[in-house]
């Protein structure tokens, strides 16, 4: 990806696709039919979502150093700020939901909810704020690298995979082929990420630490 | 072979057998049980407000919700009994008041009611139903539509006396 011949165009393309990737299921949500029948905090709290799915792609692509011309401490700090997008994100989903029924949302945090989806979407709300809470802690705690880091990518792992089958299975505002798209990036470049991170080992490449 | 003495392999197999007959079900006490009332639906209570008033139809209408009301045990249809309806339509919230209406079985059990278009919200397309009179125990139902095109809905109900 670095070669210098070839450089300038598989950038451009990178950096164009990523943001196709990531801008059109947030467009195509702002198209549903169902934004007609919502006010406007439940539709707020929809596209919350949307957006979180959408910043989920980023932090694997920041976590692997797949996108071009960023440094070490650039994508590190990336991955931090969206880390806290993640966040607040996942936050004002949960909150505008909350106002717009609470009911239904007290069932889903309860795991009691009729709907299938609901359990996977609280387990990554969980994990969403223990990996963010890792990343806090990560030198107060000390623990060897390593650790640390199968610590915060199994969070991420349970992340994609619990809000992948979430976004799935509602049937709401986010248009259905850009979600199956934006879901199996998501998907592959975190399996991407934790393969050539090689997680699950002691050892630690310095060049792909993020 | 033997085939009269009492091995310890036929009293296994049949001690096995019969363990797996009564686990599978199919050994129902010998009671005249009949029809099993309905329970409620998770989530069935959500947003129900008490009293909602009987209307010839929520809203504008243009989508049907029906069902029947039958006793427990004997199944015979029960006439009279008001079920309230709610849902988030093409006309409200599930919460907001004009998006409730209550009906009347008649003297088959049947009830239906007309109400605007219901659309999917906290993502499944569904309607409530409640059954809270004083005769018999209180049922929620909340019936989830195969798709969201769909302009009915169906929801029976099997009471038990109180």
């Amino acid at each position: 990806m670095n070669e210098p011949g070839r450089r300038r165009i598989p950038q451009l393309v990178i950096w164009a696709a990523l943001l196709v990737a990531i801008v059109a299921p947030i467009a195509a949500t702002a198209f549903s039919p169902q934004l007609a029948w919502r006010d406007p905090i439940y539709i707020g709290s929809g596209f919350a979502g949307v957006i979180a799915m959408a910043l989920l792609l980023l932090q694997p692509l920041l976590a692997g150093g797949y996108l071009p011309d960023l440094s070490v401490p650039q994508r590190r700090r990336a991955h931090r700020w969206i880390g806290t997008g993640l966040v607040a994100a996942v936050v004002l989903h949960v909150g505008g939901l909350w106002i717009t029924s609470p009911p239904d949302v007290l069932d889903a945090l309860l795991f009691r909810a009729p709907t299938f989806f609901s359990a996977w979407g609280v387990v990554a709300m969980w994990a969403v704020f223990g990996a963010a809470l890792l990343a806090l802690l990560l030198r107060r705690l000390g623990w060897r690298w390593w650790a640390w880091r199968l610590a915060h990518t199994s969070l991420a792992a349970i992340i994609v995979v619990g809000s992948v089958v979430h976004a799935l299975l509602i049937e709401g505002t986010m248009e259905t082929i850009t979600k199956v798209l934006l879901c199996a990036l998501v998907l592959a470049v975190t399996a991407k990420v934790l393969i050539d991170l090689r997680v699950w080992t002691t050892q630690t490449r310095r060049k792909t630490k993020a | 072979m033997s085939t009269d003495a009492l091995t310890r392999r036929t009293v296994l197999a049949a001690g096995v057998a019969a363990a797996m007959i009564g686990a599978s079900g199919l050994l129902v006490p010998a009671r005249a049980r009949g029809l099993a009332p309905t329970s409620s639906m998770r989530g069935g209570s959500n947003n129900y407000l008490p009293g909602a008033p009987i209307v010839e139809r929520i809203g504008g209408g243009g989508f049907w919700m029906s069902g029947t009301v039958r006793r427990a045990d004997d199944g015979v249809p029960i006439e009279g009994q008001r079920i309230q309806i709610w849902a988030h339509t093409t006309e409200g919230r599930e919460r907001d008041p004009h998006s409730h209406g209550a009906t009347l079985t008649d003297a088959t059990g049947t009830f239906r009611l007309e109400m605007p278009q219901i659309v999917p919200t906290f993502g499944q397309p569904h309607g409530h139903l409640a059954y809270d009179g004083g005769d018999f125990e209180t049922v929620f139902l909340r019936p989830v539509m195969r798709s969201a095109e769909e302009t009915s809905l169906r929801a029976d109900f099997v009471l038990r006396p109180v």
